[in-house]
């Protein structure tokens, strides 16, 4: 699935600052393509405009020509976010991230097959999200944003909060995973070295800017 | 010749928990750890969350919490740190550049937390200098801590920390939340006050960080150290022993290999070494 951000330009509400001014990106189906830029250059807003998240003040976000915010159901562009500890509700089990993605009841044997490739074990899932390291409740949001009609996946500063051999690990799995499933990618990260070997191809944020 | 600055002989430390009703259980969070720095040396300790490196700076510093039992020797410059001692050295021979912005006064102003309250015209002048040469403008004497960003509030804490000529710096995770230009600026000040005759103990969990400016690596895992070596021999797997300590090399990106059957190989180590360690 071809994703086409054309002429993204917004602000926060009516703050002064504008945090995108006419970015164009394209990532081609299957494509990995990687964002650089120091913090405070709006990495995250542009991958929530990106996931449909956010409306741009100016400019469009396109799925193989339709507009992100006009898909209602599942959202082919999924993101994985910095801080897992914020994107799973504190209240309820492990178990429960994982099943809001999206998998029918058929295809529980794939979502098996991810989580244990995860490396996610059983009796992690009946934990809260407390109970848990930050390296092992990013792997449970990982899983849940690799659904089965998943197309995309915006993973944006993904393992910066993990230690490196979890990072590795972690990188390892969703590359083969992107691969085997021709799922295509946009990675933010502050690194360099990171994007480089993740992606297809590493773009700056400053020049599209 | 270069003189020993500090070290930790047998280092231990632990803690006493009450877990359920009465019955009270001991952690071991730092174990049999030694270490020496030197002059002239940046000594970067490496480990990820709940490895003890936090710890041992606060043993160093004397500032461990109460529920906690420290065995061991610490020296200072050829005698015994005791917490008597340590109380006078700190802030002035022996100075923290702590690792959250929450270590400034929120209620007090930059420059009156540099100066430490003094009021004399040299330790004004002496702030101003220290302010020039880590890029702040004087200005930000009358601001509070609030009004900073990330990368100055950091330097700000460095400027409190070579305000007197420091001979032990112990820097706790000194570069969380800033980008690599940054970080690595943030480094070169460590070099430079190592390079001016001061030792530098660098505590992090960012290995490629460490590797940009330290002389030698001290990796810990759940409160031991694991290994210890030149920073140099990172360059190459084949200089590293422990499989901990290999891991870690392959899981720098830069070790990474693109386009290959896999990433990096780390095989079962986590799992091993929780098994091992027991956390």
């Amino acid at each position: 699935m071809r994703l086409e951000a054309r002429d993204i330009s917004f602000k926060y509400g009516k703050g002064t600052r504008q945090i995108l001014n006419h970015v164009t990106l394209t990532v081609e189906a299957g494509e990995k393509v990687g964002i650089m830029a120091p913090s405070g250059y709006g990495k995250t807003t542009l991958c929530k405009i990106l996931a449909g998240y956010e409306k741009p003040d100016q400019g469009e976000v396109l799925l193989d020509g339709t507009p992100i915010r006009a898909f209602r159901g599942y959202s082919p562009v999924q993101m994985v976010w910095q801080h897992p500890e914020l994107s799973v509700n504190p209240k309820r089990r492990l178990r429960t991230v994982t099943a809001e993605g999206d998998w029918s009841f058929e295809d529980t044997g794939e979502r098996a097959r991810i989580e244990a490739e995860l490396g996610i074990r059983d009796e992690w899932k009946e934990r809260f999200p407390v109970e848990v390291s930050g390296g092992e409740l990013q792997r449970f949001c990982i899983a849940r944003a690799l659904g089965r009609r998943t197309k995309l996946l915006i993973a944006d500063e993904m393992t910066t909060m993990l230690d490196l051999i979890t990072q590795g690990q972690i990188w390892d799995f969703v590359l083969k995973e992107l691969k085997r499933r021709d799922i295509g990618m946009i990675a933010v990260s502050h690194s360099p070295e990171l994007l480089e070997k993740v992606c297809d191809r590493v773009v700056h944020l400053r020049t599209m800017n | 010749m270069k003189d020993t600055i500090l070290e930790v002989k047998d280092l231990s430390v632990t803690f006493t928990q009450y877990d359920r009703g009465f019955s009270r259980r001991t952690i071991h969070a730092v174990e049999k750890m030694d270490l020496t720095v030197k002059n002239g040396e940046i000594v970067a300790v490496v480990g990820s969350s709940g490895s003890g490196k936090s710890l041992l700076a606060h043993a160093i510093m004397g500032i461990l919490p109460y529920n906690s039992e420290m065995n061991g020797e610490i020296w200072f410059l050829g005698e015994r740190l005791t917490a008597e001692r340590v109380k006078n050295l700190r802030g002035h021979e022996i100075v923290l550049v702590p690792q959250s912005v929450s270590y400034l006064d929120p209620l007090m102003k930059i420059g009156e937390q540099i100066q430490n309250g003094k009021k004399d015209v040299s330790v004004k002048e002496k702030c101003l200098a220290v302010l020039k040469r880590y890029g702040l403008s004087p200005d930000i004497r009358e601001k509070y801590p609030f009004q900073l960003s990330g990368g100055m509030t950091r330097r700000v804490l460095i400027s409190t920390a070579v305000m007197e000529k420091p001979k032990l710096v112990i820097a706790d995770e000194p570069t969380p939340g800033l980008h690599m230009e940054a970080a690595t600026r943030v480094m070169g000040h460590f070099r430079e006050m190592a390079d001016e005759g001061a030792g530098v103990l660098l505590i992090t969990h960012d290995l490629e960080l460490a590797l940009l400016t330290a002389d030698r690596v001290i990796v810990l895992y759940g409160g031991r150290v694991i290994e210890e070596t030149d920073a140099a021999a990172f360059q190459d797997e084949k200089n590293l022993k422990h499989p901990y300590t290999k891991a870690l090399f392959r899981s720098m990106p830069k070790n990474w290999e693109k386009d290959g059957e896999q990433l990096c190989d780390t095989g079962e180590i986590l799992d091993t070494m929780r098994k091992e360690y027991g956390r």
